[in-house]
């Protein structure tokens, strides 16, 4: 087993060596950040504030509907053959989030046609959150 | 009539049941239980014992780990077996109650959650059982999917070891042997409608004493598949390798006594369990939700939707899948809820914990719900012998979801990775070989998926499986001996084929087959993802793109290439696109083929998949683009309006100011060109399904299943199995319908 453990047994303090810290925000996913004062979303390359760290980010976010051909080229002949290296646009879309400020694409889904976009990707406990970075162990 | 009966006549009929079993079928309590057994006394008092060596504890530990790893070894050294040659196998150590304590390192660890289930099945009925009993020197094994397995191609075999006439472990070796007599060859039907075309189906059975095999049982089983040979040598090299793991143990026991062994193996169990929960704990508490999609049943395209919703409260990881398509009962994309959960472990085991003990432990503190008689947790009379068409992707969706709870957490012990490619995408074959034998198997270059990307570094070319962390692709010289197939193209990387991101993904190759030297040879495909991606990727990186399997037929390319070699072309594109033999019949399908005979120097051409990408394309590290662009795998149309570099394509050389303004009026264009999320969402959002895609699933309401039109649903938690007509039927009612038409 690794000599590494999650939690030290001697002082049970939890080990948050992995976690981000930057200008006092916890680094969530690669563009995502929560400030945990103010509990808002952020982002993380222009730190445009994205709404309640409570609610879904994705409102906060511009949105497009991609033709997946431009992403996942044919490369065999679209009239010669009924299947190609491209996802069918009847059956696939990419839909694609910006941040409203800085335009990184901060995520990107694969869906059928007209599927509810998956709103609550990632909804966090704000207040556990508060609790495991009170200690200060970060 | 009424259900409602006194208690003392509900209690006789109870006991007359219980009296009069008819038939033992599997045991829903022991296959759905993945959790580790409670003690025993013995190991408890054990444990008690020698908690405070440590040294000598992690020292026998490791003993047994190389005893596992030797004996891995033996396998893919001696098996026959295209699977168990490269690695698709594992040989493990198993507590006196059944639970897997420790496995090979290498191999494919979805076992390590799968192989206790027969193993307690032999417990719970035959130990007692006067006609079969477990006594030294007994050889079990199995291989029905529905008793713990991945797929029935596998079978298992496990020795009980004895110290002082009682049980203290078991033994076991699980090995892809291959085929197994189903309705097609190489043991992995697609084209499977029932149970009872998948060929061999072992329940638990001793199917040996005094370590050796019994005669009739080792024929009876050598008479079930088209592979005698390989049946018998399969079974000796597991026995072997399991002789070996037994003699491994007993030498511990000799060196330290049975306390320490027993001490070990429980504490093994209980130590992995333990540290999982430490690990889970430093993850923050929420909740993710992804959806994935399998297009294919691997007979028809169909949309077969997977919800998958991961909670994290404090130790406990919750994979919540309800909502996913309902099974299909004459098709064999179907999986039963074990075999799933051995491959959603191995997401744990190879990807998030890989420093972990290779147990069933590791996944005990991870609860899994399904609906019942859904694709995920199918019902018996359903059968499972393509399960991975719906496993896979619901690793996919786990996989999507976990880095975003993963990305936060205090301990890590691997990088944050994307999905990896997660389709089998190799060729099946069967028929006579060059040495007039009749034979069926799969290629094991399957085993070259492309690797996802990660966030601090590309991912590679075609790597390793998402089954299994170590295994081979197999030589090509040494399958040509045994096979009449050449590999024209066999292993030659693609440009484009990955998920394009800030880290892009592992690029997957392409393969051209044809064969020779035989007239009854044939090939079958087994992948999904023709219409619909198969993988994903995370933060902004997208996934790989589609892959058709593409068919040269009504040529010999041996014959017309004899005087005019410069007529080959050496990738899918310059074929299928310059159609360069005269007369031949071009065409591209979905990569779900049944078993087809084909004829010699007819092409069979498929793609390896990629991993997706992590990110957004315009972080990628342009000087990473030049370093592609020089490797030959990345296309002028991806770098000028996919990831935005300007560059000198001759010399390499960036352009960075050029680049940069490109990427500016790209993030400009984003901008203007995109919605706000609700506007966008008022558009986008349809209250069914579309009517021309037949869906399977749930659209915004889990607790709802569509059948395959906007119009038809079932509950989720009363599920309509769904019967699909043939493909066949359904192309000749087309086609009459076309000469109605015409006549009329
Ligand atoms: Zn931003």
């Amino acid at each position: 087993m690794s000599g590494k453990k999650a939690m030290s047994a001697e002082n049970g303090k939890m080990d948050l060596s992995g976690v981000t810290i930057e200008d006092g925000k916890v680094a969530i996913t690669e563009y995502l950040s929560i400030d945990l004062d103010k509990e808002t979303w952020h982002c993380r390359r222009c730190d445009q504030n994205l709404g309640s760290a409570r609610g879904p980010y994705k409102e906060a976010l511009v949105v497009y509907e991609r033709e997946p051909s431009e992403i996942h080229d044919p490369v065999i002949d679209p009239e010669k053959y009924a299947f190609t290296y491209a996802p069918d646009p009847d059956w696939c879309r990419i839909i694609e989030y910006y941040c409203p400020q800085c335009a990184t694409q901060v995520e990107v889904e694969y869906l059928p046609p007209g599927h509810p976009l998956t709103l609550n990707d990632l909804v966090l406990d704000i207040d556990s959150l508060k609790a495991r970075h009170a200690g200060g162990e970060a | 009539m009424t259900n409602a009966k006194a208690p003392s006549e509900r209690s006789l009929i109870e006991q007359f049941l219980d009296d009069n079993v008819l038939f033992l079928g599997p045991d829903p309590q022991i296959m759905a239980d993945h959790s580790v057994s409670t003690p025993t006394a013995v190991e408890l008092a054990a444990v008690d014992a020698w908690q405070d060596r440590s040294d000598e504890v992690h020292l026998i530990r490791n003993r047994l780990q190389t005893a596992c790893n030797e004996s891995f070894d033996m396998v893919e050294q001696m098996g026959a077996a295209p699977g168990a040659k490269w690695g698709d196998l594992i040989a493990g150590i198993f507590s006196s109650q059944g639970d897997l304590a420790l496995s090979s390192a290498g191999g494919v660890l979805i076992f390590s959650v799968l192989a206790q289930h027969p193993v307690k099945f032999a417990l719970k009925y035959w130990k007692d059982e006067p006609t079969v009993g477990i006594n030294d020197g007994d050889i079990f094994m199995h291989n029905d999917a529905r008793y713990g397995n991945i797929h029935n191609t596998d079978q298992s075999l496990t020795l009980p070891v004895f110290h002082n006439g009682e049980i203290v472990c078991f033994v076991g070796s699980i090995v892809h042997e291959g085929e197994n007599g189903a309705c097609e060859p190489g043991g992995m039907p697609g084209g499977a409608e029932s149970p009872y075309d998948e060929g061999l189906k072992m329940p638990p059975l001793k199917v040996g004493e005094n370590f050796e095999f019994r005669k009739d049982l080792l024929t009876f089983l050598q008479n079930s598949v088209r592979e005698p040979k390989l049946q018998m040598e399969g079974m000796k090299s597991k026995l072997h390798a399991c002789l070996r793991i037994k003699k491994r143990a007993e030498e511990v026991i000799r060196d330290y006594g049975i306390e320490a062994f027993m001490a070990t193996i429980r504490g093994t169990l209980t130590d992995t369990e333990a540290e999982v929960r430490r690990r889970l704990q430093t993850w923050p508490n929420g909740k993710v939700l992804t959806n994935v999609f399998a297009d294919s049943t691997l007979r028809e395209n169909v949309l077969i939707k997977i919800r998958c919703e991961v909670s994290k409260q404090n130790d406990e990881l919750i994979i919540d899948l309800r909502g996913s398509s309902p099974e299909f009962l004459n098709r064999a994309n179907n999986t039963v809820l074990a075999s799933m959960k051995g491959m959603l472990a191995q997401l744990f085991l190879m990807f998030i914990w890989p420093d972990l003990p290779r147990n069933q432990a590791v996944f005990a503190p991870i609860t899994v719900l399904t609906d019942p008689g859904s694709a995920l947790n199918c019902s018996p009379e359903a059968p499972n012998a393509q399960s991975m068409m719906t496993f896979f992707p619901a690793f996919t969706a786990v996989q999507n979801a976990v880095p975003k709870l993963l990305f936060a957490a205090g301990f890590r012990s691997t990088d944050i990775v994307a999905c990896w490619y997660n389709m089998i995408t190799t060729f099946v074959y069967g028929g006579f070989n060059q040495h007039q034998e009749f034979v069926g198997n799969v290629c094991a270059d399957l085993n070259g998926m492309g690797g996802a990307a990660r966030a601090t570094r590309d991912g590679e070319h075609s790597v390793a499986p998402i089954f299994a962390s170590m295994a081979d692709i197999g030589e090509q010289e040494l399958i040509e001996e045994e096979v009449p197939m050449m590999k024209l193209v066999p292993h030659k990387v693609m440009v484009d084929n990955c998920g394009f991101g800030k880290q892009r993904g592992g690029h997957g190759y392409q393969q051209i087959v044809t064969h020779k030297d035989t007239d009854a040879w044939g090939y079958m495909v087994n992948s999904i993802g023709a219409k619909f991606p198969s993988t994903y990727g995370i933060f902004g990186g997208y996934a790989p793109g589609c892959y058709p399997l593409c068919k040269v037929k009504d040529v010999n390319v041996f014959d017309v290439m004899k005087d005019s070699r410069d007529l080959m072309r050496f990738t899918i594109e310059d074929i299928m696109n310059e159609q360069p033999f005269p007369d031949a019949t071009y065409s591209a399908h979905h990569a779900g083929l049944q078993f087809e005979l084909a004829e010699q120097g007819e092409l069979y051409m498929i793609t390896q998949g990629g991993g997706g990408g992590y990110g957004d394309v315009l972080e990628r590290d342009p000087a990473d683009i030049a370093k592609d662009w020089a490797d030959g795998i990345v296309s002028k149309k991806t770098i000028e309006t996919i990831y935005f570099v300007v560059m000198d394509y001759n010399t390499g050389a960036l352009n960075k100011e050029a680049t940069e303004a490109a990427r500016a009026a790209e993030r400009k264009a984003r901008l203007a060109r995109a919605k706000p999320y609700k506007e966008f969402a008022a558009e986008w959002t349809k209250d069914k399904p579309p009517a021309n895609v037949p869906y399977y699933g749930s659209w915004d309401d889990p607790t709802v299943l569509y059948l395959g039109t906007p119009d038809k649903t079932c509950p989720a938690d009363a599920i309509e199995p769904v019967m699909m007509p043939d493909p066949k039927d359904v192309e000749i009612a087309a086609l009459k319908a076309e000469l109605k038409a015409l006549k009329a």
